[in-house]
């Protein structure tokens, strides 16, 4: 008697335990990992030169480099942002706010990546003014004065779309914006390595994107919980 | 009370000569071989409009001094000839002033602007764009690169548009945020712009030079001191305006080579 209540209740568990996984969107446990480099002479970046602006300037022991081609040891190519374009389940966007900093007239990150619709917040750490603007074309172009101790910007892109930012002031800042219909993305660091978790099992097309390169594209297969490891490999000119 | 006017008005104009004479708030130091005729040009300006102000500003005081008051049957006074004479007396005595001005001036002007740059000057390029100054140098091959608005990229460093992939004379271009050159050398800048209207001003250089989208406008001098001061925009040209400013650096000629040499490594 004791063992057919047992059995009974192991089956609703299980049937009900199903039924969420089936309803929910389906959170797998597989994932794309890998390393994104470079072959090639990668163009030597430039000191800039911020003496106009001495309040930036003394922030930074050694010039601050031009950033559009950053790379790491190893031929690592950073500040690429790697993401599924195609065949990721949908999620409703994130509602954690990103922070974006203006400080010692860099923009930092300068790559940042986010969700459509997910809260930005724009911060002028700087002791002098700065005039964001997101070069944007498929979402609404703005751009916002801020002298120092203004109030962080609130922004948000509803849009996918990769937007060059700019300073209207200092002609040297520069940044981006990758707005990416995925939660699924991830940007290299130093070390060129990226990876994107928590895929079900699915073909995939995972895009790495280097601000000054073409996009490169590859399609993965994931089993159920399986790790995948691919490459990107990005051709360089000196010039 | 017209008195009181009388006496505020020549005061106020005996003050304000006094402070030009005192040479209280004055020019800043000249840096430049061709700034002493430039000054020389500016005090004779002054000199001339100076004693104009001064007895027409006393002339004035002295006429309501005297008549200011209110007067009781007093007859109106004119010239003989009536007012067109004196207006045409004016306009004559000014105009030859004007003219004369301009003709010594004249001078100066084409020294700076007409004449051509000393064959032997250093070229350096100059970009102006909303809110920066940046500058370029031949480089060790001595050649500039041609320049391709198309390829100007700010977020690369491109300020110029050059094309160092198909130009091998752009390779060795050196740019930079701020003016460095050599003492005693003569210089020639080519000015362009960007965006819009800028303006190249040195004070101690005594050079003011608008630069204008589309031209390509050459100003040459000779700092004969060497310093470091402020190169200001001074054309409103938007929200950064009052931030528009570069330096310029002028080296001993050992330094500037040294300088050179570092830039280009």
């Amino acid at each position: 008697m004791k063992t057919r209540y047992f059995l009974a209740l192991a089956l609703l568990v299980a049937v009900s335990s199903a039924l969420v996984v089936l309803a929910a969107p389906p959170a797998g446990n597989g994932s794309i990992t890998g390393k994104v480099t470079y072959t090639g002479t990668p163009p030597k970046m430039k000191p800039i030169d911020m003496s106009k602006e001495p309040t930036c300037a003394k922030q930074h022991a050694t010039p601050v480099m031009t950033e559009n081609l950053v790379t790491g040891p190893g031929n690592a190519l950073q500040d690429v942002v790697v993401y599924i374009s195609a065949g990721a389940p949908e999620t409703s966007a994130s509602s954690q706010t990103l922070r974006y900093d203006q400080k010692g007239c860099q923009y930092l990150p300068h790559v940042l990546a986010m969700e459509a619709n997910q809260p930005l917040e724009i911060y002028n750490d700087d002791q002098t003014s700065h005039n964001i603007h997101p070069l944007a074309k498929v979402n609404p172009e703005w751009n916002k004065s801020q002298p120092p101790g203004t109030p962080p910007i609130q922004a948000k892109y509803e849009k996918p779309e990769r937007i060059p930012v700019k300073c209207n002031i200092h002609p040297w800042m520069h940044g981006y914006f990758v707005v990416l219909n995925t939660s699924h993305y991830s940007v290299t660091g130093n070390d060129g390595g990226f990876s994107l978790k928590d895929l079900p099992a699915g073909k995939y097309t995972v895009t790495a994107w280097q601000e000054q390169s073409e996009p490169q594209t590859q399609d993965v297969t994931l089993g159920a919980g399986e790790s995948k490891s691919i490459s990107f490999t990005f051709k360089v000119l000196p010039y | 009370m017209g008195k009181a006017f009388a006496a505020l008005l020549a005061i106020i104009t005996l003050a304000s000569v006094y402070f030009f004479a005192a040479r209280t708030w004055w020019m800043p130091v000249d840096i430049s071989a061709h700034g002493p005729g430039v000054d020389h040009q500016i005090i004779e300006t002054m000199l001339l409009t100076g004693v104009l102000f001064l007895l027409s500003q006393l002339a004035l005081a002295g006429f309501v001094w005297k008549f200011g008051g209110p007067g009781e049957g007093r007859r109106i006074s004119t010239f003989p000839g009536g007012a067109k004479v004196v207006v045409f007396a004016v306009f004559v005595v000014v105009g030859i002033e004007i003219l004369t001005l301009s003709f010594f001036g004249s001078k100066v002007w084409a020294g700076m602007f007409f004449a051509p740059a000393a064959p032997n000057s250093l070229h350096i390029d100059v970009q102006a764009e909303q809110f920066a100054f940046f500058f370029r140098y031949a480089g060790p091959d001595g050649q500039f690169g041609g320049i391709h608005p198309e390829l100007i990229n700010d977020g690369n460093g491109n300020y110029f548009g050059l094309d160092p992939a198909n130009d091998v004379a752009a390779r060795d271009d050196i740019v930079v945020g701020s003016l460095t050159i050599p003492v005693n050398k003569p210089i020639l800048l080519t000015l362009h712009t960007k965006d819009m209207i800028h303006s190249f001003f040195v004070p101690e250089l005594r050079i003011q030079q608008d630069i204008v989208p589309g031209l390509e406008i050459p100003i040459h001098f000779t700092a004969v001191q060497t310093g470091k001061h402020e190169i200001v925009c001074t054309q409103l040209c938007g929200l950064g305006h009052y931030n528009m400013k570069a330096y310029i650096e002028v080296l001993p000629q050992d330094k500037y080579d040294e300088w050179l040499k570092s830039q280009s490594q």
